[in-house]
């Protein structure tokens, strides 16, 4: 055993990290504004296939940029039918993953390479070199974000209203918060921020789509948001150990002597047991809004 | 559709002449609903409690290889199958135990437990086919479900088999369940009202462990009557290709089938109709066969809208006057 092992568990970690943190603490902002979206999958999915697509046509900018997009869009759709017409989240949630899990095998087989597609390495985001090894340049982003939107939350009129909208509609409504716009925006910010996270998976993290490319993160990134207690600064922790789980199981897989004992699928469920484990761990000091959840009507 | 390049008309043609313009095709409408109906019930049980599951997917992989395990063991025809729909039964109830322990004893929500436990499942179910149920001849699939455990065709030349029947079965069932016993209707109380139901003395507890308990049933079944019915090899093969999607699916029939165990019913044979006449369309047309389930998502995130909701319940009203749903 030597240092080089655990420094790519370092790098394996920081990397899976991103796509975690950044979801999280999207779905933080949602959150706070009282909307629960469980369609996080569904978005990282369909980014990491548009973001695809966009890298072909114009470079990895453009790829980022159309997950973005893509998320922003889907967070505009759920906005929509949750805020301004009262449906069901849970329902709208579960009807983004299932049509992203139909479209991006669908789009797949269209691109002509039915389950697996790999992103030309020229259009992939070029990693920063270091004396110490390749990083994407997401990292850093992964990193500050947290600290923006703890910012924005905790430190602005806008956050403040945000929070209010997810706390109590009633009082925002009366105080003159446009409740329905402030929900819509910050699900949609949300949303969008799900969005690049899933163009990094495809664009610089993997360079390479498939129609399980989104591993349950989604999912994942809403525990860590649970662990987090809807504070952006626990996401970021929270999406470092979720990220350093699933490094885990890569990183254990390439050790000596590992694999012939205990075999693969074993060790590919530990980020799931620990996420498990995690969240019934924490899960009672907890505090969220008081509205998450139910849709706001006026009376 | 047109969008990507594919000319819509035929594709539409094949998918309605395929799927419910003849008796093969609705033979494999109804062969394709099988498993459906039962991964929805899980769904359905669940949402009228207030619980989203959607831990089908998981449970239905442990009642698949449960029922193949059973092949291990030579046994008289008729038992054989009932065993191994119960053993299934019971993986399913395993799977379904663990989120709902969960859920009472530290709050986890079910939604990211029981996504964990489907991706759990995955990963233990890729190793008992690749080790475990491997067919010693042919490694890309587990071995054969036994002739004394499979579920006889109810007709012949097509895939409908017994398994419809076990299937309509427990829809029914969970219906006078659900409707008409008290325990039943304190599940339907619990979800309606969770407050309300929790005054008049329903514990919150005992309904989550028994919704999980009935979900995991239907959902082990699924898997279940999807190897020891489905023709020609009645196996499951490596990847999970041919029992993979059947618990998101019956996610989105739930929906259609407004989460009535007796609405499932018809929205899973739609469902299958389209799965037939999406195979046909792939073959015909070249539009590939995933874009059903695309078109499900958007109907799912259609149905959210309670607006859309009332609109169809009128609409369904004005066709059948005399019959209610939900």
């Amino acid at each position: 055993m030597n240092w080089a092992y655990f420094w790519s568990l370092f790098s394996i970690s920081l990397h899976a990290m991103v796509p975690i943190t950044i979801t999280a603490v999207g779905e933080v902002v949602g959150e706070s504004a009282g909307l629960f979206n469980i369609g996080l999958e569904g978005i990282l999915l369909l980014s990491a296939f548009t973001g695809t697509l966009g890298a072909r046509a114009g470079g990895p900018l453009l790829g980022l940029l159309a997950g973005l997009a893509t998320g922003l869009g889907i967070g505009l759709i759920f906005g929509l039918i949750c805020a301004y017409w009262k449906g069901s989240q849970m329902i709208a949630g579960v009807g983004i993953n299932l049509f992203a899990l139909g479209f991006v095998a669908f789009g797949l087989q269209v691109l002509g390479s039915p389950g697996f597609y790999t992103v030309p390495r020229a259009v992939q985001l070029p990693p920063i070199r270091t004396a110490v090894g390749a990083f994407s340049p997401l990292i850093p982003v992964a990193l500050v974000l947290p600290f923006l939107v703890h910012l924005v939350l905790n430190h602005t009129r806008l956050g403040l209203k945000i929070k209010a909208v997810g706390e109590n509609p009633e009082a925002a409504d009366v105080a003159g918060v446009p409740v329905e716009l402030t929900q819509l925006f910050s699900t949609a910010a949300g949303a969008a921020l799900a969005g690049l996270a899933g163009a990094y998976m495809s664009v610089s993290w993997l360079g390479s789509v498939t129609k399980e490319i989104s591993a349950g993160r989604g999912f994942i990134a809403l525990a860590t948001v649970v662990f987090s207690g809807l504070r952006p600064l626990l996401a970021l922790v929270g999406g470092l150990l979720f990220g350093f789980f699933e490094s885990l199981a890569t990183w254990i897989q390439s050790l000596p002597g590992i694999k012939e004992a205990v075999p693969w699928q074993f060790i590919s469920m530990i980020p799931y047991i620990a996420t498990l484990l995690v969240v019934a761990g924490v899960i009672g000091r907890a505090r969220f809004p008081k509205s998450l959840g139910v849709p706001y009507r006026r009376e | 559709m047109w969008a990507w390049g594919y000319n819509p008309w035929p594709a539409y043609a094949a998918l309605f002449k395929e799927s419910f313009g003849s008796g093969y095709g609705l033979a494999s409408a109804l062969a394709n609903a099988t498993p459906l109906i039962l991964t929805a019930l899980t769904f359905a049980i669940g949402a009228r409690a207030g619980l989203f599951i959607i831990g089908a997917e998981g449970m239905m992989y442990m009642g698949a290889m449960a029922a193949v395990a059973l092949s291990f063991f030579r046994l008289p025809s008729g038992l054989h199958a009932l065993l191994a729909l119960a053993f299934a039964a019971f993986a399913g109830i395993v799977w379904g135990l663990v989120p709902a322990l969960l859920r009472i004893l530290r709050g986890v929500h079910e939604v990211i437990s029981t996504i964990m436990f489907n991706w759990i499942s995955h990963f233990l179910a890729f190793y008992l086919v690749a080790n475990v149920l491997v067919d010693p001849v042919r490694a890309e699939k587990t071995i054969s479900v036994a002739r004394t455990s499979r579920l006889p065709l109810l007709l012949r030349g097509t895939d409908l088999s017994l398994g419809i029947v076990v299937a309509s079965a427990m829809a029914f069932f969970l219906y006078v369940y659900l409707w008409h016993t008290v325990s039943g209707y304190e599940i339907r109380a619990a979800g309606a009202n969770p407050h309300a139901a929790r005054y008049g003395g329903v514990s919150p507890k005992k309904t989550v462990l028994l919704v999980f308990l009935l979900g995991g049933t239907a959902a082990g079944l699924a898997g279940a009557v999807e190897v020891m019915g489905r023709p020609p090899t009645y196996a499951v093969y490596s990847g999970l290709t041919n029992i993979a999607g059947f618990g998101f699916d019956g996610i989105g029939v739930a929906m259609i089938g407004r989460i009535h165990p007796l609405g499932i019913i018809p929205a899973a044979v739609f469902y299958g109709g389209l799965q037939a006449g999406a195979r046909l369309m792939q073959m015909e047309a070249g539009v590939p066969f995933e874009m059903v389930r695309a078109v499900q998502g958007v109907i799912v995130l259609a149905l959210a809208l309670p607006e859309l909701i009332r609109i169809f319940r009128v609409f369904v009203r004005t066709l059948f006057p005399k019959r209610r749903l939900a």
